[in-house]
């Protein structure tokens, strides 16, 4: 009776108990809801242009992020840091299209998949030889970023809300929208579509896919940069960042691994629910609940709905 | 040219399914066993036994259950680590519980365990797949990782969180704990090992391998012929699982000595699908090839530098571990999908043939 009470009452009373610290958790699992959502976009813009589970999205956050703060610690000014982070992002995409991706188009999607875990490695490797591996701060006020932190007085208790949070939200926001509009208004963003519908009717009525898949990769690599900018501004940028990168996987599960909106829902879902269940249900499992929570959800889900929230209906079934 | 199969006729259908239809090749592997079982025990020294054969009889094991699943019934899994740790934790609890029971068999036991856990983790294979399974291997890997460290009884309320192997012995030679010798514990991980892969080969060649392996071409063909999809993937997933565990209990009591649950990470997890992918999914031949070849690489890369007169410092040599590795997995993915294994019996088949093209 007693683990019945605690499971599905006490935690409602505490919420109700203490609405302003409700709100506050609230508030955190927006914000890393926002950026799980960033990071599960990258994942989604890649599978839906070629098909290719990108393992390595995570690395080219860190990567992105890495290459911005080292720029800048050898004195190049912030802004033409960001530009030439940028650059790089774009040589690492044509890059990836010319010695990986172009032999291995037709390969089973299992395979592709495991040569991004591959790319991952080596991206790891490279960025540790090149930038070393120890954690570092991100430039976030060289570049104009807010770092304040607002207190509001409600329910008799305060809310405090970290600017850099409110930045990534709005950040996040615009993205999404000049994707949308890439995607619908542009002549690249038709011919995205049209690739992403069928690979072989594209290449018919002349569509590159190669050239689309380079600009995919940069795509998501100007995700990555903008990811790993505000990840790095909340704790600092560390190749520790790709195994939490991996929770985009659930996130996709849940929204559906071609939709963009779904990648946003699916990422505040992960992300309300991971720290909600953390704070008022984790005590009694023993706290670090957050590790696998998001896993766990996936795999309820994946039982019940496996084409996610707002996927294409038709998913490979057994 | 002494490589010939000339002279050697089948002459029923015994020999015509044999393993090794070549008599050289069964020479050869005698040769192998010779060397492992005396020639390294006597002229080994111990850090050759410790830090490499060790190591690397354990990996191919491990990598022996993955390719189960991955090579041969097309499911990836990125629980690996997980699944070892397991075995693992299972072996250390049996120690405790049955003190007087030989550890041997305990080991061999613990992966009975992770097949458990394996089986019921591999439910969902039953409805999805592809990236779909990975998402519930990557959930069992974090899950149980989390349970290593929060369940403190499975570490017996150790401070450190560790688990400690105890000392036993077996017909009065020592084979766990620190003061057992390299040379005894190399001999029973050995043993393990190759009695291990002739069931796997014979599990493979069977009937329960053949179903495996019709899921893998096409699941809906192989349904139409009568295989059931439930009983087929969820024994990979068991017998997967139980060569994971046992890897894993070998791995902390024969090597290790004592264990976190680092040793079970994700990382541990891509190390052993690395091993696989290099030595080629769907063979044997490719696990231990693919093991000794990851395993051997950043030792590989130590040496290599010093006998130039370089000097190269352990992060860099990680690093650059990191980036060959990552490097090869796509070299051979677009060149030679199946792995070392397709070279070596390339190469074979080249000798058979020396010296004439075809």
């Amino acid at each position: 009776m007693e683990l019945l009470y605690n499971i599905f009452i006490d935690p409602f009373v505490q919420m109700g108990a203490m609405p302003d610290f409700l709100l506050q958790v609230l508030w955190e699992g927006f914000v890393s809801g926002i950026l799980y959502a960033l990071l599960a976009l990258g994942f989604v813009l890649i599978f839906k242009a070629s098909g290719v589970f990108n393992f390595a999205q995570g690395i080219m956050v860190v990567f992105s992020a890495l290459s911005l703060v080292s720029l800048y610690a050898a004195g190049v000014p912030a802004y033409i840091a960001l530009a030439l982070a940028i650059l790089i992002m774009a040589a690492l995409a044509v890059t990836i299209e010319r010695v990986v991706l172009r032999h291995l188009v037709n390969q089973d999607d299992i395979i592709l998949f495991m040569a991004t875990i591959g790319l991952s490695y080596f991206l790891i490797g490279f960025g540790e030889l090149i930038f070393g591996g120890e954690p570092k701060a991100m430039i976030t006020e060289e570049l104009g970023l807010p770092t304040g932190s607002t207190t509001f007085d409600i329910f008799d208790g305060i809310l405090i809300l970290q600017h850099i949070d409110i930045a990534a939200a709005v950040i996040a926001a615009i993205l999404v929208a000049v994707l949308a509009i890439f995607f619908s208004k542009t002549r690249i963003g038709r011919g995205l579509r049209a690739v992403a519908d069928d690979h072989q009717a594209a290449l018919s009525v002349g569509i590159s896919l190669n050239q689309i898949w380079a600009i995919v990769w940069f795509a998501s690599g100007i995700v990555a940069l903008a990811t790993g900018i505000m990840w790095g501004a909340k704790s600092d940028v560390s190749f520790a960042l790709q195994i939490v990168a991996l929770k985009a996987l659930p996130v996709l599960i849940l929204g559906g691994f071609t939709s963009v909106p779904g990648a946003i829902v699916g990422g505040l879902i992960i992300g309300f629910g991971e720290k909600l269940f953390e704070v008022y249900w984790g005590g009694l499992l023993g706290g670090g609940v957050e590790g696998w929570f998001a896993y766990v959800i996936a795999l309820i889900f994946l039982l019940f709905r496996p084409q996610g929230l707002f996927g294409e209906k038709i998913i490979e079934r057994v | 040219m002494f490589y010939r199969e000339a002279g050697q006729y089948k002459t029923n259908y015994k020999d015509d399914l044999a393993t090794f239809p070549i008599l050289q090749d069964r020479i050869a592997i005698g040769i192998y066993l010779v060397i492992a079982f005396v020639a390294i025990p006597i002229f080994g020294n111990d850090f050759f036994i410790n830090s490499m054969m060790i190591p690397f009889l354990i990996f191919t094991l491990a990598a022996i259950g993955l390719n189960i699943l991955t090579g041969y019934t097309g499911q990836l899994s990125l629980g690996t680590g997980a699944f070892m740790g397991v075995g693992a934790y299972a072996c250390y609890k049996m120690t405790t519980i049955f003190p007087d029971i030989n550890i041997i068999i305990l080991v061999v036991l613990s992966g009975v365990f992770s097949a458990g856990i394996g089986a019921i983790f591999g439910l969902p294979s039953l409805r999805i797949k592809g990236f779909y399974l990975v998402v519930t291997t990557l959930a069992a890997q974090f899950f149980l990782e989390w349970c290593f460290i929060r369940i403190p009884w499975l570490y017996n309320y150790n401070i450190s969180g560790a688990i400690e192997v105890p000392q036993r012995e077996i017909m009065g030679v020592i084979i766990t704990g620190a003061s057992a010798s390299p040379t005894a514990r190399y001999l029973v991980v050995l043993s393990v090992v190759v009695v291990m892969t002739w069931i796997a080969s014979n599990i493979i060649q069977g009937r329960i391998g053949r179903s495996w392996m019709m899921i893998r071409d096409m699941d809906i063909a192989a349904e139409l012929m009568g295989v059931r999809p439930l009983q087929a993937k969820l024994s990979a997933f068991a017998v997967s699982s139980f060569y994971c565990g046992v890897a894993g209990a070998m791995m902390v009591f024969f090597w290790l000595g004592a264990a976190e649950v680092e040793s079970f990470d994700v990382n541990q997890s891509f190390r052993i699908l690395f091993m696989v992918v290099l030595g080629g999914l769907g063979s044997l031949v490719g696990c231990y090839m693919g093991a000794a070849f990851i395993w051997m690489l950043p030792i590989m890369i130590t040496i290599a530098p010093s006998i130039f007169g370089l000097d190269i410092n352990a992060a860099t040599v990680e690093h650059i571990n990191f980036m060959m590795i990552g490097g090869l997995i796509i070299f051979f993915l677009i060149m030679e999908p199946h792995g070392l294994a397709r070279l070596w019996s390339l190469a074979k088949q080249k000798l058979r043939v020396w010296p004439f093209p075809y």
